[in-house]
């Protein structure tokens, strides 16, 4: 369930790389004005070109529809990352094609037709465009996109237009939000047509110190420049967010490890824990060992938490509908058991 | 000075609009502020308004010259019959089609977002075919150029035996795309 997150490579403060291709069937209106007989047609189709043989060892991939799944099912696969919030608010027109590993996830239906997502551990933007580009091209062996020559592909909101590409980098910043960095960097990144956003996306918090950091322009430029400007922007982030843990190792080194027990001290032993203050917490501690503060911890046990504290997540790993403090009993009992 | 909504707090956000030409000023506390729609772009100032595409699209329109062309209200589009006035409700366009359609509208909004206009990336292989010779010609155009300014001579014969061979694949892919027809 969490394999994404278990294959992640330690206590890196670059956690993921993901790329997501739009794309649209050509003269078809795009999804919001669909009804849902013609929805299902679009999801057919696109299932269709990816449930044959014919995928040179690319695959197998499984449809799922979410009329069967419960509402936790379905927002643990927000929180997992592999959908977004959008693709749910329009259930019973969308669905998603998912691979084994869960890697990839082609949402159909959300804002545009096809939104094609491939998501690798590390810093892997470069494999996962190549990955992301194989599948497209097989998508596009059997539907005709709508393209145009001087636009690109069209988009149903114009911001995608072009390259229909949003790459991002999900990065654990811990220091730089401690030193109120952050705003300072999304100041200076809108400047370059890139931006920084909580851990979900547009308009969401950033529980956790985690960030993600990605194109916004989409037209005028290649994939691979985009690819590029966004490796070098993200290796500075990893610089700045290294010197400011130096920093904060160096003027308040004592207040730092305190902290960083206290923290690990807390996950260990606490009975109640919101989702908040667990992936705070979890933060402190990801950091602690990363810094070598904190030795008895594996990174991939944090990791796999970061997952498991979230809200629907942890509902499925109930048998019966649990309240906020029945949840916040069952998170602080999974620590305790994973630390 | 006083919030003139509530007139209870001190005015903190301060808000001076000009809407062809006319002036109008607004003086409102954070509270006011916050329930107040047309304050939408508070978010800078850290009051945390979600400030949508839609919010700015109308604002993009101002500038681009584009709000008072109201005749355009009455096209739609053939394939999926939105109009302008659909669009900057919902800030999404109703097909591919729509950017032909409403060309005057959408090409000098997709400007004012990207920077450009012109697409230089990935291509569809099977269906964008012709583009995707004539990029490649148009590449090797320009390093030829640049062979030639180098004196690189015998590397530029290459290029140019290259731009020869494309230019014949590009002339077969017309011929064959006409001949569908």
């Amino acid at each position: 369930m969490t394999n994404l997150y278990s294959n992640m490579n330690g206590s890196d403060i670059i956690i993921t790389s993901r790329i997501r291709l739009a794309r649209n069937i050509k003269d078809i209106p795009f999804p919001h004005e669909l009804d849902e007989n013609k929805s299902n047609e679009i999801i057919d189709k696109v299932y269709g070109t990816l449930s044959g043989d014919n995928l040179q060892g690319i695959g197998p991939f499984h449809l799922v529809r979410f009329n069967n799944l419960s509402s936790a099912e379905r927002f643990s696969m927000v929180e997992r990352h592999l959908i977004s919030k959008e693709l749910i608010s329009n259930a019973s027109k969308s669905a998603t094609i998912l691979n084994e590993n869960e890697n990839v996830s082609i949402m159909i239906n959300e804002e545009d037709h096809i939104r094609l997502q491939v998501m690798m551990p590390g810093f892997k933007l470069k494999e996962a465009l190549n990955y992301a580009n194989e599948l497209d091209d097989i998508i596009e062996g059997k539907i005709d996109y709508a393209f145009d020559n001087k636009l690109g592909y069209l988009t149903s909101c114009p911001t995608n237009v072009g390259t229909g590409l949003r790459a991002s980098v999900m990065l654990h910043l811990p220091a730089l939000s401690i030193s109120k960095s952050v705003g300072g960097i999304r100041n200076t990144l809108n400047q370059v047509g890139m931006t920084i956003r909580g851990i979900y996306g547009e308009g969401s918090s950033s529980e956790c110190s985690i960030y993600q950091v990605s194109n916004q322009v989409t037209l005028g430029l290649s994939e691979g420049e985009i690819i590029n400007s966004l490796i070098a922007v993200v290796s500075k982030i990893v610089d700045q967010e290294k010197a400011a843990r130096q920093v904060l190792n160096e003027k308040q080194g004592k207040e730092l490890e305190d902290d960083l027990y206290r923290s690990i001290g807390i996950l260990k032993y606490a009975r109640m824990l919101s989702s908040h203050e667990a992936l705070n917490l979890l933060s402190n501690v990801r950091m602690g060992i990363d810094m070598g503060i904190i030795k008895d911890v594996k990174p991939e046990v944090v990791n796999e938490l970061i997952v498991k504290v979230q809200p629907a997540t942890l509902q499925l790993q109930s048998d019966k509908e649990l309240s906020g403090a029945g949840r916040d009993e069952l998170r602080a009992a999974i620590v305790r058991e994973a630390l | 000075m006083l919030c003139q909504n509530c007139n209870k707090k001190e005015a903190t956000v301060h808000i001076t609009k000009i809407i062809n030409g006319v002036k109008t000023e607004m003086h409102l506390c954070e509270d006011c502020a916050r329930e107040n729609q047309e304050v939408n772009l508070s978010q800078p100032f850290g009051i945390g308004i979600p400030f949508s595409f839609q919010n700015i699209l109308d604002g993009l329109f101002e500038v681009s010259g584009l709000e008072n062309e109201e005749a355009n209200d009455e096209i739609r589009c053939p394939v999926c019959n939105m109009s302008m006035e659909d669009f900057r409700r919902t800030g999404r366009v109703g097909c591919g089609n729509c950017y032909e359609t409403f060309k005057n509208e959408m090409i000098p909004l997709v400007k004012r977002i990207h920077g450009g206009v012109q697409h230089t990336g990935k291509v569809p292989k099977r269906t964008g075919g012709l583009l995707k010779v004539r990029r490649d010609i148009d590449k090797l155009k320009e390093e030829l150029k640049t062979s030639i300014d180098n004196e690189e001579y015998e590397k530029a014969a290459e290029i140019r035996d290259k731009i020869k061979e494309l230019e014949k694949d590009a002339n077969n892919e017309n011929n064959k795309g006409e001949g569908e027809k």
